[in-house]
């Protein structure tokens, strides 16, 4: 092969007998495969792949799931309105109506709190933010499934129901 | 045939001529069936094989164990296909390219030899007969390239059709050793030729022979258009090559075609090679036709192996490949053989 009129170095590089037939490369290639399929057969179990609507992977606790709104000892909202999340939410995802609470210890109360879960990042900053501890995300779901729009906007009586799978 | 005209010779109410023609339909319809199976059972294997190989299930949910009902509901799905035939096509072209490929892999099936006196059409010429209609495969592509109008499918076509016919000369050339020593192209003839144990298949007579597989062997996968010289297909440069264009049942003549080619050419490659329906011991109780499928299967496992193993070779590269590097070895190998024979006095 000629190397006239090309940059300087451009076919230094010199091939051995044996690696210019490609042909022992080709047999080792062969052989790495052959390896990979007696091993998966051998061990089916140990392939990495994972069948996932029956195997499902284990996430850390501290996995952002679907969020929950938390409730007090007499069943009712944790959530004061206070805005807080809606107003650090970087997709604006939240919104929140507040009213008046019947006890005068308590200030207001959401009377609708939505959350759409298709603007949602998950970034958590909501929980963060939340003083009263009433946004968590820790449900672990993260399988969210709906056939329109608008059903994944989820309102307050289905974020305070905590054991629901991700069909919305 | 002679099994089904010996059948149907005794029914007295027909005539010579009737048997003909009746045990011809019969076989014939034997052989569309047998390429019906090999899409059927390749596609599985092959998904299976690639899976396997890269350390992935495959399919898994269709049919009870790994999704052997798979090519089941494939073909549920294509047969539910729209079938779109491109506005500036050519529609007689197009229509009838599938099966003008489908037709050159069918014709070639007559001169398989399965089993002793399963055979559709005992030629004397057999293994030519086998290399001259399997090369319709390359009209049949340059009329889809040509027909879509589309410029993929023209340079999936045009490198098919460069490539087929180049390589066809050194898959042709290959097996001019083993006709040296049966001294016939009757598919019959090489395989009882290579009676008695592994010993006396082709493949070990000489080291020459042994040559000559590997080079059939790489050339054959040339000539079915399979990775790594998938040139025609080349997903990632022409979408699909030669069947971009193609939707549904039409589509599915260009895959069906594809893996009975896969299997013809392990067929031909077990018959003139790996010694056809003799078993590997002679005397071992195995039955002849499944000692033919299973070598021919393991050889088509072969083929699937080198597809997913090897990255894709260039246009030149293919070309280089076959006109530089094969043909010449393929010639070494005929004119050696011929001096081995001459020399250790084994000429029929």
């Amino acid at each position: 092969m000629s190397f006239k009129g090309l940059p300087e170095g451009v076919g230094d590089r010199t091939q051995s007998f044996r690696d210019a037939g490609y042909f022992w490369e080709i047999l080792r290639g062969l052989g790495i495969t052959m390896k990979h399929l007696v091993r998966n057969l051998r061990h089916t179990d140990e392939m990495p792949t994972m069948q996932y609507p029956e195997e499902k992977r284990v996430y850390s606790e501290r996995f952002r799931g679907r969020h929950r709104l938390t409730q007090r000892e007499d069943g009712s909202v944790r959530c004061v309105a206070c805005q807080m999340c809606s107003t650090v939410c970087p997709a604006d995802c939240i919104e929140i109506e507040a009213a008046e609470h019947p006890d005068p210890s308590i200030e207001k109360y959401p009377e609708s709190f939505t959350i759409d879960l298709l603007r949602c990042v998950y970034c958590g900053l909501c929980e963060e933010a939340c003083p009263c501890d009433a946004i968590r995300m820790d449900t672990g779901i993260y399988e969210i499934a709906a056939d329109s729009r608008e059903k994944f906007v989820v309102d307050k009586d289905f974020l305070l129901n905590n054991d629901t799978d991700g069909t919305l | 045939m002679e099994l089904f005209a010996n059948l149907l010779g005794k029914i007295e109410a027909l005539s010579s001529q009737n048997v003909l023609i009746l045990s011809s339909l019969i076989m014939a319809l034997i052989m569309a069936l047998v390429m019906a199976a090999c899409a059927i059972v390749f596609t599985w294997m092959e998904r299976k094989v690639a899976a396997f190989l890269q350390s992935r299930y495959g399919p898994m949910r269709v049919g009870h164990w790994h999704g052997v009902a798979q090519p089941v509901a494939d073909m549920l799905k294509i047969l539910q296909k729209e079938d779109i035939i491109p506005a500036e096509a050519d529609r007689t072209l197009f229509t009838l390219a599938p099966v003008v490929i489908f037709i050159g892999s069918l014709l070639a099936w007559a001169a398989i030899p399965f089993a002793p006196g399963f055979i559709a059409s005992d030629l004397d010429l057999g293994l030519l007969y086998i290399f001259a209609v399997s090369s319709l495969a390359v009209i049949g592509i340059l009329m889809a390239g040509w027909a879509s109008n589309n410029k993929w499918s023209l340079y999936g076509a045009a490198r098919g059709a460069a490539q087929m016919v180049s390589y066809e000369i050194p898959l042709a050339l290959s097996t001019v050793p083993v006709v040296l020593y049966t001294a016939s192209l009757n598919m019959n003839d090489i395989v009882i030729a290579q009676q008695g144990g592994v010993a006396n298949w082709f493949l070990f007579r000489d080291p020459f022979l042994f040559v000559a597989f590997v080079v059939y062997f790489i050339c054959s996968i040339a000539e079915v258009n399979r990775g790594p010289f998938d040139m025609p297909e080349t997903e990632s440069e022409l979408v699909a090559g030669y069947h971009t264009e193609y939707t549904g049942m039409r589509w599915a003549f260009f895959f069906l075609s594809e893996y009975a080619n896969l299997f013809l050419v392990s067929c031909i490659a077990t018959a003139v090679f790996l010694g056809g329906w003799w078993a590997p011991i002679p005397g071992l109780p195995l039955a002849p036709a499944l000692n033919f499928i299973v070598k021919s299967v393991l050889l088509v496992f072969l083929h699937m192996w080198v597809r997913w193993t090897l990255p894709r070779l260039r246009v030149d590269q293919l070309m280089y490949l076959c006109w530089k590097v094969m043909i010449p070895i393929a010639l070494i190998c005929v004119i050696g053989s011929g001096i081995w024979l001459m020399v250790s006095g084994q000429a029929s």
